[in-house]
């Protein structure tokens, strides 16, 4: 197993940083480009997230984990923020508690689609942890 | 980003660059919105010749433009969508609400900034 952590304050600067690093990471298991925009796609939504509707903009720290197994990458971000109320609501297409910051509630449904699977765990008041796996190069035969 | 848009016969044109992202979103929401209630035009061309990066911010900026220039008989309109983009607008329904239009991709391209 192939493993990095990193930590980082909540600020939007750093959705692209977020990104950008789990990409480059994400190379040793030769990617195509698609999977490379899948993978950025999944972490800046739940980076974002973190910033935005975990720390409401005013600030923290956000955990990111990523590890390489076999073909398999696993991306873990984890907040200690507000936390959600309602998983389930939370992540249906469209619902978003961010409508006055012009929020398209589709975040989870990005992170869904890109990614082969996508757990969220999370305490109101104690933070959410986002757990995001996807299988690289199973589409080529 | 810099400032991105321009207005050109009856629509704004806006050149978007980069990442389209939470991070550089709201200032180009600002910036459109300023521009829309400063030159009365309600038509706007997302051009997206230079993205190489969108998330959900990046629709949440569209839909929330749709919302507002739709009532005032406005439209969206897209031009330059490399693959990546054609696949979200694909899968995020957007080609519902933005419009392509050749002579629009004309008035775009016709001189570099
Ligand atoms: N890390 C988080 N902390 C607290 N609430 C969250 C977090 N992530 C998501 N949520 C909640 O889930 C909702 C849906 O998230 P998402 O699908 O990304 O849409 P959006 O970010 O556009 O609102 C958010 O509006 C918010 O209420
Ligand atoms: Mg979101």
């Amino acid at each position: 197993m192939d493993r990095i952590k990193i930590e980082f304050d909540a600020v939007s600067r750093n959705e692209s940083f977020a990104r950008v690093c789990v990409a480059a990471f994400a190379t040793r298991l030769d990617p195509t480009l698609d999977e490379i925009n899948d993978i950025k796609t999944a972490v800046s939504e739940a980076v974002t997230n973190a910033v935005i509707h975990g720390y409401n903009e005013q600030g923290g720290i956000i955990e990111l984990t990523a590890a390489i197994e076999e073909d398999e990458l696993t991306i873990v971000i984890s907040d200690k923020g507000r936390g959600i109320d309602d998983i389930e609501k939370a992540m249906e297409p469209m619902f978003t508690t961010g409508s006055d910051k012009e929020r398209s509630g589709m975040g989870f449904t990005f992170m869904e689609v890109f990614m082969d699977e996508l757990s969220v765990e999370s305490q109101p008041g104690q933070g959410t942890t986002v757990t995001m796996k996807k299988r690289i190069g199973k589409t080529e035969e | 980003m810099g400032r991105v848009c321009t207005a050109k016969r009856n629509v704004i044109i806006v050149r978007l660059c980069g990442d389209l992202d939470h991070h550089v979103t709201e200032q180009i929401r600002n910036e459109i919105d300023e521009t829309v209630a400063n030159e009365k035009i309600n038509n706007i061309a997302f051009d997206f010749k230079n993205v190489n990066f969108m998330d959900s911010s990046g629709i949440g900026l569209i839909m929330g433009r749709y919302k507002k220039i739709k009532p005032m008989g406005g439209e969206i309109f897209v031009c330059n969508l490399n693959c990546q983009m054609q696949r979200i607008f694909g899968l995020f329904g957007l080609n519902g609400i933005t419009k392509r239009n050749s002579k629009i991709d004309m008035i775009v391209n016709e001189e570099e900034r």
